[in-house]
């Protein structure tokens, strides 16, 4: 099928943007990297009024290093964040998914902000973003504010964004000295969605200490595994008593299942998958 | 709502000026194909996952089909006739043609698109670099296995050539 009709407009600044977002927000879609939205428009399950096009706002698509923060513009792309030295520096964990997420192709044109507003429940980024501490910077005519990652992410395709708001950019803290990090996905062909899969940053690494263990592709949101998390507290990545009760916990968190595969299956491959990132925690 | 709107786009296509309105809903590969009629460019699943439709756009290779004309206005767009047509991909297209590397050919185009990208971004002769390169597009003909010959071939090539 083809895209049903809409308005087009291409605000050249983020303050344009918003005003049109502001003006025309019941019927309006914003259009990132439009590698998800796309696909919606052609099986006409997005079927939006107006699509206000993000692409040509500059000042989305930067990449800024602070002390304590790297700060993403919404609009910064995948490929622009795998060129990126200071990604490599200064986000390993980011760093080591990226490769990961869709193909080649979709990298050059699909956006951080876009994944994160997104919030599709298998995405890669949703749940990076979780173990990674990130915050989610808001705007809108109005005001601007602040959401933890943690916070982000409230249902199936559902995020704290409010009407009339746009993600501005996502601040990620620089990683301590001693942190690591693993991510480990299970698909059918590299680049595709997981059928289950993990993202883990720990402050050190022997014991264990701090950690964020985020699974994806498992659930209706990207599921932070707080029980999983106390079980390897304290432990190492090769202890297998704690690892065992790590997978034990898995049991109490609510997974959903899909079209491919059943929630027993997920749970299964969540463990595998939790596994395998901790014997490549790095 | 504004029913129909249309924008007029400029744009470089195979180093060709175009100038031109378009129905803001058509997809670059729709527009690429109806309106230009470079047919090369193959319009598959329409939801960037088979990658028939990959043409590259101010010098990264996309998916046709997920972005709109629209977009690339001002942009400089090449398909797979202006990859043949410049001697770009040359090599590859004799790879493939020794190493029977297509069958009907539907994805040839993207196929050939993709695999440009990763040769010139530096891969090697790796078959599982060049598998995962590959990985957004599909073939229902080949198995792969020619298509990964053929690239590899190339990859050898250039390998050697600037050892030299």
């Amino acid at each position: 099928m083809k895209a049903p009709d809409f308005n087009y407009q291409r605000p050249a600044s983020l303050s344009a943007a918003l005003q049109l977002l502001h003006d025309n927000d019941q019927d309006a879609q914003l259009l990132a990297g439009g590698q998800s939205l796309m696909p919606m428009l052609h099986l006409r399950i997005a079927q939006p009024d107006m699509l206000i096009d993000l692409n040509r706002i500059d000042e989305l698509a930067t990449i800024d290093a602070g002390d304590a923060h790297i700060e993403i513009g919404s609009m910064v792309r995948y490929a622009q964040l795998e060129a990126s030295e200071q990604i490599k520096t200064c986000l390993p964990l980011i760093c080591s998914a990226l490769p990961h997420i869709a193909h080649s192709a979709i990298r050059n044109r699909g956006t951080i902000g876009g994944s994160a507003a997104l919030a599709d429940p298998a995405a890669e980024m949703p749940a990076l973003l979780i173990a990674s501490n990130a915050s989610i910077n808001l705007v809108s005519t109005k005001a601007s504010r602040v959401v933890s990652a943690d916070d982000f992410f409230t249902g199936l395709y559902e995020t704290a964004l409010q009407p009339g708001e746009i993600i501005k950019s996502i601040s990620i803290p620089k990683p301590g000295n001693n942190s690591v990090f693993g991510f480990y996905e299970i698909t059918r062909r590299h680049g595709d969605y997981a059928m289950a899969g993990v993202a883990i940053s720990a402050q050190q690494q022997s014991p264990l200490h701090k950690m964020r263990v985020v699974f994806f592709g498992v659930a209706e949101k990207p599921l932070r595994a707080h029980n999983c998390e106390q079980a390897l507290e304290n432990g190492t990545a090769n202890d297998s008593g704690a690892i065992d009760l790590a997978i034990k916990s898995l049991e109490q968190l609510p997974l959903m299942g899909d079209q491919h595969t059943g929630v027993d299956s997920k749970r299964h491959l969540a463990g595998v998958a939790l596994k395998r990132a901790l014997q490549e925690l790095h | 709502m504004n029913h129909a709107q249309q924008v007029d786009i400029e744009l470089i296509v195979n180093h060709e000026k175009i100038n031109c309105r378009v129905p803001v809903r058509v997809n670059l590969v729709d527009f690429l194909r109806n309106e230009l009629g470079l047919t090369g460019s193959h319009v598959g699943c329409e939801q960037g996952v088979c990658g028939a439709c990959t043409v590259e756009v101010d010098g990264t290779m996309v998916r046709g089909c997920l972005m709109l004309a629209a977009q690339a206005d001002g942009s400089t767009v090449n398909t797979i006739e202006g990859f043949a047509e410049s001697g770009r991909a040359g090599h590859l297209q004799q790879a493939f043609a020794t190493h029977n590397a297509l069958q009907c050919g539907f994805c040839t185009p993207g196929m050939l698109a993709s695999a440009l990208e990763y040769l010139e971004q530096g891969g090697v002769a790796d078959r599982a670099a060049i598998r995962q390169h590959i990985s957004g597009n599909y073939c229902r003909c080949t198995g792969y296995q020619a298509i990964v010959d053929a690239i590899e071939e190339v990859a050898g090539q250039t390998e050697t050539t600037d050892g030299q």
